[in-house]
């Protein structure tokens, strides 16, 4: 192959890889300084006219707990976790400086003041933006969520060989 | 020549995602060849709306700054 040849090629492959237009993250975290970027990322992709798909496992599925919903899962223990660890989009925690619910009540105040968007506006936004949100059907069996727990507008649950499949064409992260 | 229908957005005080997202919303619901117009405050938005219309192929046909508030012209494709 000639330079010119090898050049046109890299050249080729540059501009392929630009046109990825597809963006999968797995939400993994389920703190507010961890959704609140991924709603951030997901709704800014959608407006970039990208295709966007959320994978919420793990802790990642509680801020799709209904607002209203409060103790959830069939067991004590699932009922405990609840219990300790609210669902919803209004009851998230920070990763830190959260001085039991002092920290997020502030940042949320910081928020209003300077017309960011909550992490409600932004999920509603999503959806109406047509952001496909799965939550992951393992981790939802493990904590003890029912479908009837999360909000409407997902859909249906899954497993990782689904989230993986729409991985391989797409721009992936995980939060 | 006819003159292009322009639909205004206010964006003013609003932060990142929030311009870019009510615009791209906006965008939608025009018709090839009209015009939005977008007033911004989010310093952010300069880059952001750049980015966006290269990115969406929308062309940005114009965008100026007088007093901390923006204003960008999008043609849509």
């Amino acid at each position: 192959m000639t330079d010119t040849q090898q050049l046109e090629t890299a050249l080729a492959e540059g501009q392929a890889k630009q046109k990825t237009n597809k963006l999968v993250i797995f939400t993994w975290g389920g703190d507010l300084d961890k959704v609140w970027p991924t709603l951030i990322l997901a709704t800014s992709a959608a407006a970039m006219g990208m295709e966007i798909i959320v994978f919420f496992t793990f802790w990642g599925l509680f801020p799709l707990v209904r607002n209203d919903v409060r103790l959830t899962g069939d067991n004590w223990m699932q009922k405990l976790l609840s219990a300790m660890h609210r669902g919803g989009t209004q009851h998230l925690k920070l990763s830190q400086l959260n001085f039991a619910g002092a920290g997020p009540a502030m940042m949320r105040k910081l928020a209003a003041d300077h017309k960011v968007a909550s992490p409600q506006e932004l999920l509603e936004l999503a959806q109406e933006m047509g952001v496909r949100l799965i939550p992951c059907q393992m981790t939802m069996d493990l904590l003890g969520l029912k479908r009837e727990d999360l909000i409407d507008g997902l859909e249906e649950p899954a497993g990782a060989a689904t989230a993986l499949a729409e991985a391989q064409d797409a721009i992936t992260l995980f939060i | 020549m006819s003159i292009p229908v322009i639909t205004t957005l206010d964006c003013k005080g609003l932060s990142c995602p929030l311009p870019i997202v009510k615009t791209a919303i906006a965008v939608k619901k025009l018709q090839p060849g009209e015009l939005l117009e977008v007033w911004a405050t989010d310093p952010g938005s300069v880059a952001d709306f750049t980015a966006w219309s290269k990115s969406t192929g929308n062309p940005l046909i114009d965008h100026t700054a007088e007093g901390g508030v923006f204003h960008f012209v999008i043609r849509k494709e």
